[in-house]
């Protein structure tokens, strides 16, 4: 009578498809066609060498701090390929390659990273939010964006990012409740990469995984091998079919490695070994798929080969249009600055908008003393 | 005396807090091992142990939250938090928990706490990590807000802020951290919360500054001597709460101007409140309308367009020449 055990429903699963050998689970290998395997495996790329281009830039100073995402893309790209262009798409900041595949020029991501709001635009008729720095905030916007799309009828989904980290905060156990208690279209997926910038796994949870929080909010869970691209495709297809069958929200949880520094401005020397490190890199995602597609005939070395050509082609064209972009006159134009606040922008602000017009007209109609104490060129200023 | 810059001269001063009372401890994210994202505990995870520097989840409500119980409980916590542009996630439990506990206790629970952030702009930093929300813990009754303009006043106010008895917000502005050096004398040193200081004294005008806004301000001071002959007098706030009024107004009825000067929003802001106690206590010495130069009322643009927000001795000389010619 006093003392009996409640059964609760803890079947939280491993999932792997294709491992670190590139050997193949011909069970559960999911049915994707050619054009969308090219297509996973292009956004990957794509992102791993612009990824490599950007730490260029970022030395020389041609844009700002930015995480970069290698060790992410297998999750970022298997989930976004599970959801379709009217589902919605709400990431966090390691989401670079995902961005990508939903339709994010390369170009305008660089203006993010580069100084520049345009780049936190999205791009007409792609249905994601922009980069989203505090961190856990964006998972209450997609379980509201969900809780919407149920009140309107509408069969979609919203997928969402977070990482390890970022499951400590408050905001990601509220959206988790609101999620499953108004049972909203919400998949929401964490990029475990086992660091919060130094702070390790073992300082964020006192349990074995991060998908068992779930457990506690009544809704399924599962960890995935976030380096196999095809487990992390199968997980999310799976959660979104439930989801748009109206059986609400799904956590999973893809287990990764940040191969490289938290940030441009990080050094993990101070937190962890080369050995983890290079050990992680060795399970890389891109080697395994890329070895996956050869083995299917998908696609044989020379075509890999020409990838990687019109890959570098592409990012170099971006890259142009991106500096074309940074170094306009009109979008460097400081008076920008007032546009977006309000739909009408009120006088007080009108006024702070013409200080700053006369104060910048004033500057240079004078001595020319400001220019060339800062070291820049007069030709930046409007 | 040992010449050092902010970053360094912070680093001292919790240093030198911990090992004189083991009643101080410090949490926050990333301070332990790793010592700070900007280093500033480097070297103290080593000398006190996981004991009293905590790496903490990464969950900020929390970090204030704990550091409020531990306060109740005897401690005498520093809580970093990474980037005060992230400090709305603590924000409720400074104003209803730590702000309010000696006030709703009469006086029976106390919470003496240190709240630490970088602050400001002026690094090429990415969105969020530039803010100076300073005027939101003004306009906070219970607590107390400390932003140091240089390594040696930021030791001392550091040293200060840790033994006040009420929850202190102490800001870093982050683009001061290794910005200059500065002497800092090696015995602990204290400055009283709540006392600006003149740092410049003049005649003609009052420059009313803090953080790294002042130097700026007094580059400007410096301008309007030499292309001017202009004697202007620039004060260093220091506190923000408590406000040195009467450090203020005795400037300001000596030179009958003012310009304030900050990086925070203008609306609402330190310079409505400074202006606010100028023309309460010395209005009729006025010779013009108190001017201010401050960010717009704009979150901080990304950083391309950063230096456009942010006050310069420019803006601060030109404001300074149109009071003066009023
Ligand atoms: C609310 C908030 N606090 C602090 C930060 C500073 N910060 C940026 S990333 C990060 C670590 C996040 O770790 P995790 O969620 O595991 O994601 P990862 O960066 O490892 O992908 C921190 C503390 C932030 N962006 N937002």
């Amino acid at each position: 009578m006093p003392r009996t055990p409640i059964q609760l429903p803890t079947n939280i699963e491993y999932l792997s498809i294709l491992d670190e050998n590139a050997q193949i689970d011909k069970q559960l290998e999911p049915i994707l066609s050619t054009a969308d395997l090219k297509r996973m495996y292009h956004f990957m790329l794509l992102a791993r060498r612009a990824d490599e281009r950007m730490l260029k830039l970022q030395r020389q100073g041609r844009i700002g701090t930015f995480p970069q995402s290698l060790g992410h893309e297998a999750i970022s790209v298997g989930a976004a390929s599970a959801i379709g262009s009217s589902d919605w798409h709400v990431p966090a900041y390691r989401e670079f390659s995902g961005m990508l595949l939903r339709g994010w020029p390369l170009e305008t991501l660089l203006l993010y990273w580069g100084g520049f709001e345009e780049g936190a635009r999205p791009p007409d008729g792609v249905n994601d939010l922009p980069y989203c720095v505090p961190v856990a905030s964006q998972l209450l916007h997609a379980t509201g964006i969900g809780m919407a799309m149920k009140i309107a009828g509408d069969k979609k989904v919203v997928l969402t990012f977070f990482g390890d980290g970022s499951s400590s905060e408050g905001d990601f156990h509220e959206a988790l409740n609101f999620a499953s208690v108004f049972q909203a279209p919400v998949i929401f997926v964490c990029q475990n990469n086992q660091f919060a910038i130094s702070v390790p796994l073992s300082r964020q949870m006192h349990c074995a995984t991060l998908a068992q929080r779930a457990v506690s909010y009544g809704i399924p869970g599962i960890r995935v091998d976030g380096n196999d691209i095809l487990a992390v495709y199968a997980a999310t297809k799976e959660a979104v079919d439930r989801a748009r069958q109206g059986l609400g929200p799904t956590l999973i949880e893809g287990l990764t490695y940040r191969t490289t520094a938290h940030t441009t401005s990080d050094d993990p020397k101070k937190y962890r070994s080369p050995e983890e490190e290079q050990l992680w890199s060795s399970r890389d995602a891109l080697i395994r798929f890329r070895r996956y597609l050869a083995d299917r005939g998908i696609m044989d070395e020379s075509a890999r080969i020409s990838l990687e050509a019109e890959i570098e082609q592409e990012i170099k064209e971006a890259v142009r249009k991106f500096e074309e972009a940074a170094g306009d006159k009109e979008l460097l134009n400081p008076l920008h600055m007032f546009d977006y606040l309000y739909a009408e922008t009120p006088e007080f602000l009108e006024r702070q908008r013409n200080e700053l017009q006369q104060f910048l007209a004033s500057r240079s109609a004078g001595p020319g003393r400001m220019e060339a104490k800062s070291g820049e060129s007069a030709g930046r200023d409007p | 005396m040992a010449e050092m810059n902010m970053a360094k001269a912070i680093n001292k001063a919790l240093g030198e807090a911990m090992a004189a009372d083991e009643r101080v401890i410090m949490l926050g994210a990333d301070v332990g091992v790793n010592g700070g994202v900007f280093r500033i505990t480097e070297g103290l995870y080593a000398r006190f142990g996981e004991g009293r520097v905590i790496d903490t989840p990464l969950a900020e409500s929390a970090i204030i939250g704990t550091a409020i119980g531990m306060a109740i409980y005897g401690l005498r916590p520093v809580a970093e938090i990474q980037f005060a542009g992230f400090d709305y996630y603590n924000y409720h439990q400074l104003e209803s928990h730590a702000a309010r506990f000696r006030n709703r206790t009469r006086g029976r629970i106390t919470v003496p706490m240190v709240m630490r952030a970088p602050c400001g702009g002026g690094i090429r930093a990415l969105e969020h990590h530039s803010e100076s929300r300073e005027a939101i813990y003004a306009h906070t009754p219970g607590l107390k807000v400390v932003i140091p303009s240089s390594p040696r006043n930021a030791r001392a106010l550091l040293l200060s802020a840790i033994q006040d008895p009420d929850p202190v917000i102490y800001y870093e502005p982050k683009s001061l951290y290794r910005a200059f050096k500065e002497d800092v004398p090696d015995q602990p040193e204290t400055l009283p919360l709540g006392q600006a200081r003149v740092v410049r004294s003049g005649s003609d005008i009052t420059l009313i500054s803090y953080g790294a806004s002042l130097r700026p301000t007094l580059e400007a001071a410096e301008q309007l001597q030499e292309e001017d002959g202009v004697s202007a007098e620039v004060i260093d706030l220091l506190s923000i709460v408590p406000l040195d009024t009467v450090t203020i107004v005795t400037s300001v009825k000596k030179t009958g101007r003012a310009v304030v000067v900050h990086e925070g929003p203008r609306s609402c802001g330190i310079g409505a409140e400074v202006a606010a106690r100028i023309n309460e206590d010395s209005l009729l010495y006025l010779e013009a309308p108190i001017k201010r130069i401050t960010g717009y009322d704009v979150p901080i643009p990304y950083f391309s367009k950063e230096k456009y927000f942010l006050p310069d001795a420019d803006k601060i000389l030109q404001a300074a020449r149109q009071t003066l010619s009023f």
